[in-house]
């Protein structure tokens, strides 16, 4: 039974919520990343960025987790630790239920068939001097996915997937439009159909009709192949439309962790709170009361003491300055980290 | 209506090459009224960039060339001017930011001395006062550190601190118009806040009219106060916003309107709008929605709609409404 207000460590939480709803593809427990920091004529490490602090949390399989937060709070990090793009500094990642912690080399390849990322910057994850049709073809050739004409015609059917037309395999990534560029990116991610995409801002700079037909894809593709997804986004909307469970990062660490109806309905740290205020909706006079936060994030570097966010939080209390609140769960499956409900 | 600062008026913008013809802007009209926001909206090659690119006459060239059109800015027609002349304008009367403010900020130069170079240029102040003047402006878009500010680099700044370093150097000669092209795209939902917050007060302050170009309706809902909404390299609907979002009239603005997500509403499934964005070297001959348009008729893919004026102010490019 759920008591209010009792200190449970997600992971507990999660692995019962694993065991409810099936096996979970993704584990991340108790993940560090810390980044040294060089200095002095002797280039030694003077300090650390805390990217990810202490991040535990299940993904099972066929289900969404949203990660939302502002720029450099851990986001991308957390997701490249999971494709094992980086390796933590302290903690574990499971992939079905097998450590994948310290998988390296050819075993690492093999498993990234399974796990792809599609990234949030297209310039740099397209090789300009390869036509379309050859970067998304080149997945699919590398691992021997079928015939010569077998692998045009997947080209053509991943380019209708992400709303490209098929001419479009004959140009070169600079003759398209930034959006036009990422629907390219997905489609070579598409390729080796992989069981769980780490999706980082990946939708973001799509326009909304587009968006619409990605948002969609990624949907059928998970009912039909049952699809994961570590959706990384700052468009709150699109998080909520794709997401079953929201995980909001602040400084590398999870603020709070819910299913998504009440995560937007009724959220309970102060950093969500001043997220959602702060979306846009495309309506005019939409009548909500908004909370502009003040200043910037602060440093990774320098963490503010206790809580992190009591530099910005409306709601600070004297304790926040001192005491680091822990994530527990207040509400059944909600998780939050702060002060105001112990 | 005042007399518009910015008349924009069958703007083309064409890439041409031997192998072909690329209409990136075809023929696009609309007006900036002093001091008010427009939006400008429409799909990834709709035109957008380069529509506010040939407004500041930044075309990428050889191939790209405004090959028709007036733009017609506190009453001279900008394309007429000599390279020279237009300088004296860019940056000065006429401030841009982009998405990618790293692109725009020159990374060996320290905020300070890029801000200062806008000033001594335009304004022939001294460098002593270049700096002074910076130090004020960043202060004015939110940086409380500004005197340390000046001294540093672009990558010693956060994404959204760069931004608003940009809108500063955008802002020093307190221009009568800025074009924002996707200034808040890369930025998150705190930060993006404080930047249209920022601009508004910007707005209200100096009565800077703004270009803001977005492909977030919501940021268009909430800051602009005349819509243009864009397809194909041609306006396609053009009114006020509360005419726009209210009651919008185009085929293509009702399709768009439903197929993104709404936090305040659930929908299972987007409504989708089919197809691709037609290749602006390939227009199709009649409506350029025809191929996507849910209403389409046989007559849509003849002959090219004109752009009308359905309702007073309110413009429309579909032949069935
Ligand atoms: N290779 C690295 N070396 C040192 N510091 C790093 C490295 N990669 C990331 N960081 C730092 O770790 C923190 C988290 O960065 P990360 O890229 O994960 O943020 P993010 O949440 O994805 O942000 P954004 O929304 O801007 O993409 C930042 O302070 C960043 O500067
Ligand atoms: N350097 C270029 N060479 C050829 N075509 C280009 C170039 N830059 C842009 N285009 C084309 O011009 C059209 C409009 O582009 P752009 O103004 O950047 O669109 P938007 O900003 O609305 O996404 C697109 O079809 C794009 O492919
Ligand atoms: S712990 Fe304190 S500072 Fe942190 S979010 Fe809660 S109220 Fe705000
Ligand atoms: S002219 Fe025809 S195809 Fe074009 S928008 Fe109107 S109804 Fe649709
Ligand atoms: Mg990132
Ligand atoms: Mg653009």
């Amino acid at each position: 039974m759920w008591e209010r207000g009792r200190p449970v460590s997600t992971l507990e939480s999660d692995l019962a919520l694993k065991k409810s709803q099936g096996k979970s593809i993704l584990e991340v427990r108790n993940v560090k990343k810390y980044f040294p920091i060089m200095g002095g004529i002797l280039r030694r490490t003077v300090g650390h960025v805390k990217a990810v602090d202490d991040v535990s949390f299940s993904l099972p399989e066929g289900e969404t987790i949203g990660l939302v937060g502002e720029s450099g709070c851990g986001k991308s990090t957390l997701g490249r630790l999971i494709m094992r793009i980086n390796d933590p500094t302290a903690g574990s990642i499971l992939m079905n239920g097998r450590d994948i912690t310290r998988v390296k080399g050819g075993q690492l390849r093999k498993l990234r068939h399974d796990f792809q990322m599609v990234f949030q910057d297209p310039y740099s994850s397209l090789n300009p001097r390869m036509s379309v049709g050859s970067l998304i073809a080149e997945p699919l050739i590398v691992n021997r996915r079928g015939s010569r004409s077998d692998i045009q015609s997947e080209v053509v059917r991943l380019l209708e997937i992400v709303g490209l037309s098929p001419e479009a395999r004959l140009r070169f990534p600079h003759e398209f439009s930034g959006g036009q560029r990422q629907r390219i990116a997905i489609a070579r991610a598409l390729a080796l159909r992989p069981k769980l995409i780490v999706a980082d801002e990946a939708v973001s700079a799509l326009d909304v009709s587009i968006q619409a037909q990605v948002l969609n894809l990624l949907a059928d593709l998970r009912k039909e192949f049952g699809l994961s997804y570590v959706f990384i986004s700052h468009n709150l909307a699109v998080v909520k439309h794709v997401s079953d469970r929201v995980a909001v990062m602040y400084l590398g660490r999870l603020v709070e962790l819910a299913p998504k109806r009440q995560l937007y309905n009724s959220p309970l740290h102060p950093y969500t709170q001043a997220l959602l205020s702060a979306a846009p909706e495309p309506k005019r006079h939409a009548n909500r009361e908004r909370i502009v936060l003040v200043g910037d994030v602060p440093s990774p570097a320098k963490p503010p003491s206790g809580c992190a966010f009591h530099t910005r939080c409306p709601k600070v209390m004297d304790v926040c300055r001192s005491e680091r609140p822990v994530l527990k769960e207040y509400a059944p499956g909600q998780f939050t980290a702060c002060h105001l409900y112990t | 209506m005042a007399e518009p600062l910015l008349k924009v008026r069958n703007l083309k913008t064409y890439f041409i090459s031997k192998e072909a013809q690329v209409k990136a802007v075809d023929g696009v009209d609309f007006d900036v009224a002093p001091g008010k926001v427009l939006g400008i909206v429409g799909e990834s090659g709709s035109g957008k960039s380069m529509t506010s690119l040939s407004l500041m006459r930044l075309v990428p060239g050889p191939q790209g060339r405004i090959v028709e059109g007036e733009v017609t800015f506190e009453g001279t027609d900008l394309l007429k001017l000599t390279e020279r002349q237009m300088s004296d304008v860019r940056g000065n009367r006429m401030g841009m930011i982009f998405q990618e403010p790293m692109t725009a900020l020159n990374p060996v130069l320290k905020i300070g001395e890029q801000i200062g170079e806008v000033l001594i240029r335009h304004r022939r102040v001294s460098k002593a006062e270049a700096k002074k003047q910076s130090i004020g402006l960043l202060r004015s878009v939110g940086f409380p550190r500004a005197e340390q500010i000046v001294d540093e680099y672009p990558h010693q700044l956060s994404g959204g601190m760069r931004q608003r370093a940009m809108i500063a150097m955008a802002m020093a000669c307190q221009p009568k118009l800025l074009i924002a092209d996707e200034p808040t795209t890369a930025l998150d939902v705190t930060i993006q806040a404080q930047v249209l917050d920022l601009m508004r007060s910007l707005k209200n302050k100096n009565g800077t009219a703004i270009i803001l170009i977005t492909h977030d309706l919501g940021v268009i809902a909430e800051m602009a106060d005349d819509v243009v909404v864009m397809y194909g390299g041609q306006v396609v609907e053009s009114a006020t916003a509360d005419a726009v979002f209210d009651d919008p009239l185009h085929p293509y603005t009702t399709a768009l309107m439903e197929s993104i997500p709404v936090i305040d509403q659930d929908r299972e499934r987007l409504a989708s709008i089919p197809g691709t964005v037609p290749s602006a070297a390939n227009f199709p001959s009649g409506c350029r929605f025809a191929p996507r348009c849910a209403m389409a008729q046989e007559s849509c893919h003849q002959r090219m709609p004109e752009l009308r004026e359905l309702k007073p102010g309110h413009y429309v490019r579909c032949d069935l409404v």
